[in-house]
């Protein structure tokens, strides 16, 4: 393409991602969002304006270089691209998919104040498959330091500073309690929009090449405790999430039918009970589900319901059933990534909106047989800044339920403070922590991810363990002795 | 991939294994448990530690054959592995030297009861064992009950073997006898056994645990899936404990959130059976 005036490029429109036709995906659990074709990708990366002060990066919480790899990408060269991308992110193809492109990079889109923001996170996820498969740009471990560093849990902020420590040339072993790594992005997110093929390509790849050593099985706090590992290695590195659910204090939470989002995704991704009974874990799933949230967790729950419902009336005959989102705020409010909200919405996802669960009634076999209700309005806006839902007196009304799911949050799992004397927590049972290095109030021990910060991003994760690697690198070095 | 070193058939149905796993073996206690998963497909199971060997890195286990995964398991011989072995898993029950306990053990139950009254004995209590089954075939384990107990009771359902009567019979006759100064009772078994314990010792407050086998997914506390209700709330059996104050466990509760994945678990093994008559139909037409 010749080179266009910017006039010209702000006339092409954003390019829509081609995605799974809307009927057909809820019977399965492939992926939705197909991806850019490269002619489209191209096109796409003409519509940015290449910035003097490029507002997206700063919108990146890792500063990712958008502009040069945008505009390696639309010159074709995808190597460069791919070197542009990895200067600061690892995992393209996986936040190409998951990151909350709207809030970050393309919220700050200059674009954006006009009309579409470049869609930053297409192009990258464009890059980052094109990496997963050409590889061509191989992680290289530098010479043997002799040093060895553990790190606990292998979801994004773990191998973010897994890889980047692997790469100083230090002997890493990674920790993992569940039986495969890749935390969240195994457990939790589901197939249809982080294809596990995806996360299991970049976690051997990082294995492979810099020779990390990772034992699952392992929980630490029970196998191995902290001050233990201290012996043992020279630092430590703690990214073991906030994988805690936590349940609403109201009646019936113990009723067969109620479950933790977390239980239900763990069956349904990590145990594959989608193809239950070629895989051994069950779930059941009733006609009638209510997912109570509306963040990530709750989207995914009430999609991972639908599609369920469709397999099993797939194979029984009769009808799917109905799956709801019972959130106790306004569409406006709702933390989801924008994406998933429009794809709940295409996919027939009931939204009762500024709803909030009192009690949930059993039958007499003890199964959840509805839930309880009150109707909300907003008041005046609270710590967070998003106005208070407010129940509104006398507007309590039942609904048929048969499944329950809590999408309610979680916090950090205790276990791993087991025995790490010293380590210090917050009262929300978060790892105190420095923002900047990492490091905790124990000595030899950094903690990043969830961990800290409460349950937040896999960008959010991934910077904090790619911070920490650097400490932990320079602490090693002697550069950066503890204080 | 966890090695299946030994192998022992305890009755029919139970089945005892020594599998090879040093980074449960070094810390495992008397009370906790670990969660296996036999291959790629497999669920996620929890099994008491039954004993263990620190020096030489192995953990037994013991179990019954009751759905597809106790089936399966019960398939494998010495030199097969299991895919993944995690633990240990659980608080550890806590020793301490009560005076005389009674410790109580039903079925496959026998199993996870044995380190606990070994443990007991070994802190100076006086031992009162009660260990009980369905028939004689079920029964396991006696010689070394009887060599950590003062006191062995043995019972079956049909009276084939000890005394004809369920475990709570004998435990009542010790616990009305004054004279033996009961400190607390330990009872591991079927669900349904250990609330009769329960009630059976509430009347003479004796402070009674067990050990809770509610449905279990990853065993860590992330799920939920375990949860139980205590008089004062709700308790993740997995991390707060497995064992518990029997008197305070809501048990219709559980036996009926154990209950909930009935269908599916007949399903499964439904299939797995049939899938065994295939291969075994195909093994003989090859002959
Ligand atoms: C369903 C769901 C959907 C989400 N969707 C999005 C999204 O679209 N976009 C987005 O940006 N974010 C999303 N998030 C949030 C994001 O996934 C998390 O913020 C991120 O994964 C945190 O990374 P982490 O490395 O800190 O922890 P995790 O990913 O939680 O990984 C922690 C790992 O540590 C292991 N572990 C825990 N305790 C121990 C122990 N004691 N010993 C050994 N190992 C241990 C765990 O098993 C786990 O594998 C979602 C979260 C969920 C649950
Ligand atoms: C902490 C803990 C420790 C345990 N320790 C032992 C042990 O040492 N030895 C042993 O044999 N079993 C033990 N169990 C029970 C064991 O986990 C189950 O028997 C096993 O999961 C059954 O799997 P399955 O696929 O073979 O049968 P399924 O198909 O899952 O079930 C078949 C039948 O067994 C019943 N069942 C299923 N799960 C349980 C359960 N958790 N408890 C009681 N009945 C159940 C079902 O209701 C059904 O009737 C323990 C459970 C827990 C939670
Ligand atoms: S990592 Fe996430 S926020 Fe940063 S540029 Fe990529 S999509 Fe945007
Ligand atoms: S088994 Fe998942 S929390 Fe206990």
């Amino acid at each position: 393409m010749a080179e266009l005036t910017q006039k010209e490029r702000m006339k092409i429109k954003r390019h829509d991602m081609p995605n799974q036709d809307q009927v057909v995906r809820r019977g399965n659990f492939e992926e939705v969002a197909l991806g850019y074709t490269e002619q489209t990708a191209r096109v796409e990366a003409e519509r940015c304006l290449q910035c003097k002060e490029p507002k997206c990066i700063k919108g990146c919480p890792v500063g990712v270089l958008i502009p040069q790899f945008i505009k390696a990408l639309r010159e074709g060269d995808m190597v460069k691209a791919v070197e542009w991308m990895k200067v600061k992110n690892n995992l393209p193809a996986i936040c190409g998919r998951v990151c909350p492109q709207e809030v970050q990079c393309e919220g700050n889109c200059i674009l954006a104040k006009k009309g579409e923001a470049v869609a930053i996170g297409r192009l990258e996820r464009f890059v980052g498959d094109y990496e997963l498969a050409e590889r061509t740009c191989p992680l290289v471990k530098a010479p043997k330091t002799g040093k060895r560093v553990a790190v606990v849990g292998t979801g994004p902020a773990g191998l973010t500073c897994a890889v980047d420590l692997g790469r100083q040339g230090h002997e890493v072993t990674m920790f993992e309690s569940l039986h495969g790594p890749g935390g969240v992005l195994v457990y939790g997110i589901p197939e249809f929009r982080l294809p596990k093929g995806v996360v299991h390509g970049e976690i051997s790849y990082a294995v492979e090449c810099l020779g990390i050593d990772i034992k699952t099985d392992h929980v630490i706090g029970r196998s191995f405790t902290l001050d233990e590992l201290l012996s043992d290695y020279d630092a430590v590195f703690l990214g073991t999430g906030a994988g805690l659910p936590s349940f609403m204090r109201i009646q019936g939470i113990n009723l067969n039918g109620v479950m933790s989002a977390n239980e239900f995704l763990t069956r349904v991704n990590l145990m594959k009970a989608y193809r239950f009974p070629e895989f051994d874990t069950p779930v059941k799933i009733g006609k009638k589900v209510a997912v109570v949230g509306g963040g990530n967790v709750a989207m995914d729950s009430v999609r991972c319901s639908l599609r369920l419902q469709a397999l099993l009336a797939k194979q029984s005959g009769g009808e799917p059933g109905e799956a709801h989102i019972v959130y106790r705020r306004s569409a406006d409010e709702i933390p989801a990534r924008a994406e998933e909200y429009h794809h709940a919405q295409e996919e027939g996802v009931i939204f009762d909106l500024l709803t909030n669960p009192v009690e949930i009634i059993g039958d007499e076999k003890g199964c959840v047989k509805a839930l309880r209700c009150v109707k909300m309005q907003l008041g005046e806006p609270d710590a967070s800044g998003r106005r208070k839902p407010v129940p509104i007196p006398g507007s309590e009304f039942e609904m048929e339920m048969d499944t329950v799911i809590m999408a309610l949050g979680t916090s950090p799992n205790p276990l791993v403070f087991v025995d790490a004397t010293g380590l210090e927590r917050t009262k929300h049972g978060t790892a105190v922590a420095d923002t900047e290095t990492g490091r905790t109030k124990k000595q030899r021990v950094w903690a990043g991810g969830d961990i800290v910060t409460g349950a937040a991003t896999v960008i959010s994760a991934m910077g904090a363990g790619k911070r920490a690697a650097a400490d932990i690198n320079s602490f090693l070095k002697g550069e950066a002795p503890w204080a | 991939m966890y090695k299946i070193v030994r192998k022992e058939i305890l009755s029919d149905v139970t089945k005892l294994m020594d599998i090879e796993a040093p980074h449960v073996a070094r810390k495992a206690r008397a009370g906790q448990f670990i969660i296996v998963r036999i291959d790629e497909h497999g669920e996620r199971i929890p099994l008491t530690i039954a004993d263990y060997n620190r020096d030489a890195g192995l953990i037994t286990i013991i179990f019954q054959e009751v759905g597809k995964s106790t089936k399966q398991l019960g398939k494998l011989e010495p030199g097969d592995s299991v895919a993944s072995f995690a633990g240990p898993l659980g608080h550890p029950t806590d020793v301490e030297n009560f005076g005389a306990v009674v410790c109580v053990g039903g079925g496959v139950g026998i199993a996870p009861i044995y380190p606990i009254a070994r443990e007991l004995k070994e802190a100076g209590n006086t031992v009162i064992s009660i260990v009980g089954a369905r028939n004689r075939d079920l029964l396991f384990w006696e010689d070394k009950m009887k060599a950590v107990s003062d006191e062995l009771i043995v019972c079956t359902d049909d009276g084939s073997y000890g005394r004809k009567t369920v475990v709570t019979e004998p435990l009542k006759e010790i616990l009305g006898d004054a004279q033996r100064k009961i400190a607390r009772v330990w009872a591991i078994g079927p669900a349904i056994m250990m609330k009769f314990v329960a009630a059976a010792t509430k009347p003479f407050q004796v402070p009674t645990t067990v050990s809770l086998n509610t449905i279990m997914i990853d065993g860590t506390g992330m799920c939920g899936g375990c949860r139980v209700l205590l008089d004062d709330g709700a308790r993740f059996v997995c991390v707060d404990g497995p064992e518990f104050d029997g008197h305070k466990v809501d048990w219709d509760n559980l036996l009926s959130r154990l209950q909930f994945y009935r269908e599916e678990e007949r399903i499964a093994l439904q299939e797995y059976d049939h899938k065994c008559r295939l291969e075994g139909a195909a093994a003989e037409g090859g002959k």
